[in-house]
């Protein structure tokens, strides 16, 4: 509270007094990192002044008249109401200003559609509330997620200055290629919008949607989500990584000898305590938006977890894994497949079924999993023999 | 003046049964208020939450149905109904009529409102929370991800449509059958035109509203799939049906108030209006390009690029039309003999910041900038600026202007003047730096933002509580004018010109049951 009084005793003498406080604070639309970008904010900037100096005219003549054309002045009134010559100017005047502002736009226009010759393209998805970026062609994907704490969000901590603007794995490009985006949804609408590149394109479920970029400086640019998609819409931002071409090409390799570590890690022999460890942590990740850090949701729209018939029947065990790996249509409980690896859905099984005091003792490994993929149904094998060797 | 047999019957069932245009133009305005209100503190919610960055008030669930809501009642429960009831008082008086055309009709437009309306608020109570997903209500966050209780929502806006489209033909009825001899179309009174062309938007576009949503309930109850691309449907199909119907509607919002700033001005700058006849053109073209513009709230969809090309030329030459009619409102007063009483000030604060409004249009238009301001706080600065000081400015306007003939009294003309620049400075105040925080990149309808938005959202926040607090004193002034009052004139206001002015003050129960002669 004191903060906030303090802020506000700031900001009201920072307005009167203090143009350098201005000077922080982000006005306008950013000139962004490619040449379109810098063509938008020139257009933005010319229609502005255009709009700006027809103000001051007839804001002009406006002000005049009740300064000048009181009553209590003494002003008589004139009865003049119509010419067809007046009003033939103020027509035609305004139609030919916007006749020379409409040529640079479409010239604009016509360049962000040609998204033709791309040297890379990665396909965006928006799902509630992450996007997910695959490299075609390069066998490289994953989702990025927030990545601020909660505590940060819900007060308890300080803020960082990217609060809101971080991700766990941010999209990472080269400069000085040309990178097409193809934007699609896998639920309801979002829109994918980096102001520094000016993209901003809606993904919609069941189309593709095409848009481009050509950087020219490396650097990290901050976006968000700008179509409401729900309830988390304001918190899945976008983090573009632009590097160089090396830096991106030896990313590339990493995230190549990365996927082949977790192909490895699934034919691992896992424990109990290291399957809890994993499972808080993916779940603190992905389902605690809905089913909530204490597992109780937000029912009706978010069931609970805990004490849910789900996760602690022991028949039922397949119903959860179906649900985790393949979601649930017409509800926000999306397919997880695609989006985590066989040990963070282990885990995260194992853990749903013995947090919150819903100790079932049953464990889930990465090779059930894939049992499952495979099967289509739960056999416990692995996770009987894990069981006797822990006792 | 005039013989009367009967007045208004006594105690509730006079409300209940009336067919009178005025008592139901009192009612409209009335529930209108009550809309404004409790839109209004919507509002007040959004803006506490955004007071600083974090948490703190509300869940973002909670949050997206405060959007929502505040959306459709603004626009639903206090706009559209606050001109209707302007429609009713003032039409049949303005033209010497003696009433509606259809009376009863007219009882029943009014009637359907409240039950409308308390359908659409009580699914806040119900299980699964109201509606969530914007006033725009895109499918299929509406439609697959949508809350139980959007079927209720979907029997209200039915409903509410049903009532605008009744309302529509006893306004277009009146207008064509119920003129005075002599009251020729083109000496009718600006708000009359507008009120006229307005109407048939109404009949044209909620019918188109009507089908959406009924589409929506297909899809929900009935395992259709118009909106899902999963079963051949198409998530975009919802958007063009929904702006075709949503872009005549913001017209729907503004025409009728160009039509009663074009009465203020001229009255308080005592000198005719200027250019009369433009402005009945400029009024019909808009209405015109307004069906043609629909998919300007598109433009980051992927339309194809000649689509695109077009709805940005068609959306610039809105700027022709409407540049005319605040180019003759200036014309009006240039030259003539002003003095600024509260219609007054409300009206040239209208054409001002409509204007700025209007400017803030003519950049979105502009459909590659448009990528950068689509969906930010820049578009909820633009779209308040067009709405608060135009319509509701207007509406404040027009109840200044017109409430001593309904009230027989004079208002408090001091308290007025507060009223006038609290509202003034707390709208500014509110949506100003909203600019600044969607062109700096702040997406609209998100409960919690980054730090560099913080300064701009406590400005706003300030600024909101300002003009929220500052319509009480608007409620006040109009009961204690309802009640008492120095008597007001017939005609109170010197330069004022018109058949509304011919009758006493107040009106009286029935007017103009002998046609009025017009010159």
């Amino acid at each position: 509270m004191r903060l906030q009084a303090r802020r506000l005793v700031m900001l009201l003498t920072g307005l009167t007094t203090s143009p350098a406080l201005w000077a922080e604070w982000a006005f306008n639309m950013p000139e962004g990192v490619t040449d379109l970008s810098r063509s938008i904010y020139d257009l933005h900037m010319t229609i502005f002044w255009i709009t700006v100096v027809i103000g001051v005219l007839v804001f002009g003549v406006m002000f005049w008249s009740v300064i000048f054309h009181r009553k209590s002045r003494g002003a008589k009134a004139s009865e003049f109401h119509e010419s067809t010559l007046v009003e033939i100017l103020w027509t035609s005047i305004p139609f030919a200003i916007l006749v020379v502002m409409a040529i640079p736009a479409t010239k604009t226009l016509i360049e962000v559609y040609d998204a033709d010759n791309a040297d890379i393209d990665i396909k965006v998805t928006g799902y509630q509330w992450k996007w997910q970026y695959e490299y075609l062609g390069e066998d490289v994907s994953f989702f990025s997620n927030l990545s601020t704490p909660r505590d940060e969000i819900s007060n308890a901590r300080p803020k960082n200055p990217n609060y809101l603007l971080e991700v766990d794995e941010p999209l990472v490009v080269p400069i000085g290629k040309k990178i097409r985006f193809l934007v699609t949804g896998a639920d309801v609408i979002h829109s994918w919008w980096v102001p520094e590149l000016a993209v901003k394109k809606d993904a919609i479920p069941g189309f593709i949607n095409e848009s481009w970029a050509k950087i020219n400086k490396p650097g990290i640019y901050r976006g968000q989500c700008a179509e409401l998609c729900g309830k988390d819409h304001g918190f899945m931002p976008v983090v573009v990584d632009a590097r160089t071409q090396e830096d991106y090409e030896s990313w590339l390799q990493e995230k190549r000898e990365e996927a082949a570590k977790i192909r490895e890690l699934t034919q691992k022999d896992w424990t109990m305590s290291e399957l809890m460890a994993k499972g808080e942590e993916v779940y603190n990740k992905v389902c605690v938006a809905c089913h909530q850090l204490n597992g109780q949701g937000l029912p009706p729209m978010f069931p609970a977890l805990k004490g849910a018939e789900m996760a602690v029947k022991r028949e039922m065990i397949d119903d959860h894994i179906n649900i985790v790996l393949y979601g649930k249509k017409g509800t926000a409980m999306q397919a997880f497949k695609d989006q985590l690896s066989e040990v963070d859905i282990a885990a995260v099984v194992t853990y749903e079924r013995n947090a919150w005091g819903n100790n079932t003792g049953e464990m889930i490994t990465p090779k059930d999993i894939l049992d499952y993929k495979k099967d289509g149904k739960y056999t416990g094998r692995h996770s009987q023999e894990n069981a006797k060797e822990a006792k | 003046m005039s013989d009367h047999h009967h007045g208004p019957e006594k105690g509730l069932m006079r409300w209940v049964l009336t067919t009178n245009h005025k008592d139901i133009g009192s009612m409209y305005m009335w529930f209108s208020f009550a809309m404004f209100l409790l839109g209004g503190s919507m509002a007040m919610v959004i803006r506490a939450e955004l007071f600083q960055p974090g948490l703190q008030i509300v869940e973002p669930n909670f949050f997206n149905q405060m959007t929502t809501m505040h959306g459709l009642i603004m626009v639903f429960g206090a706009v559209m109904p606050a001109f209707v009831g302007l429609a009713n008082w003032m039409i049949p008086m303005m033209i010497g009529a003696p009433d509606m055309a259809l009376p009863r009709m007219n009882n029943w437009s009014f009637w359907i409102l409240p039950f409308a309306f308390a359908l659409m608020v009580s699914t806040l109570f119900m299980e699964g929370g109201g509606p969530n997903f914007g006033w725009t209500f895109y499918a299929p966050l509406s439609t697959d991800y949508a809350p139980p209780s959007t079927t209720f929502f979907i029997f209200a806006v039915h409903m509410m449509g049903v009532s605008s489209i009744m309302g529509a033909i006893n306004v277009i009825a009146t207008i064509l059958n119920l003129r005075a001899p002599g009251m020729t179309l083109m000496k009718m009174p600006l708000f009359v035109w507008t009120w006229l062309i307005t109407a048939y938007l109404l009949i044209a576009v909620m019918p188109v509203l009507a089908g959406a949503v009924t589409m929506m309930l297909m899809d929900i109850h009935f395992g259709t799939a118009f909106f899902n691309a999963g079963g051949g449907g198409d998530p975009v199909l919802f958007q063009h049906v929904f702006w075709f119907f949503g872009h005549p509607e913001v017209y729907i919002m503004i025409l009728p108030a160009f039509g009663i700033v074009s009465a203020i001005i001229p009255a308080f700058s005592r000198k005719p209006l200027f250019g009369y006849t433009s402005m009945v053109y400029a009024v019909a073209s808009i209405a015109f390009l307004s069906f043609i513009v629909w998919a300007h709230h598109m433009f980051t969809v992927g339309i194809p690029l000649v689509g695109e090309i077009f709805f940005m030329y068609a959306t610039m030459l809105i700027a022709v039309p409407t540049g005319v009619k605040v180019f003759n409102w200036i014309a009006t007063m240039f030259r003539g003999s002003l003095s600024f009483e509260t219609p007054m000030l409300f009206s040239v604060a209208f054409v001002v910041l409509f204007t700025i409004g209007g400017f803030s249009g003519l950049m979105l238009s502009i459909a590659p900038a448009d990528f950068q301001y689509h969906d930010t706080y820049f578009v909820v600065a633009h779209f308040h600026y067009v709405l608060v000081p135009g319509a509701i400015f207007a509406i404040f306007a027009g109840t200044y202007y017109w409430l001593p003939k309904w009230t027989g009294h004079m208002y408090d003309t001091a308290l007025s003047k507060v009223h006038f620049w609290m509202s003034f400075i707390g709208m500014n105040l509110t949506f100003f730096p909203m600019h600044f925080v969607g062109l700096a990149g702040m997406p609209r309808r998100i409960p919690d933002y980054n730090m560099q938005f913080a300064d701009f959202n406590m400005i706003s926040s300030i600024g909101g509580f300002m003009f929220g607090v500052t319509q009480l004193l608007f409620l006040f002034i109009v009961i204690k004018c309802v009640r008492g009052g120095e008597k007001a004139e017939a005609k109170p206001w010197e330069g004022a010109h018109g058949l509304e002015w011919m009758v006493p003050s107040p009106a009286p129960y029935h007017t103009f049951t002998t046609p009025p002669d017009v010159k």
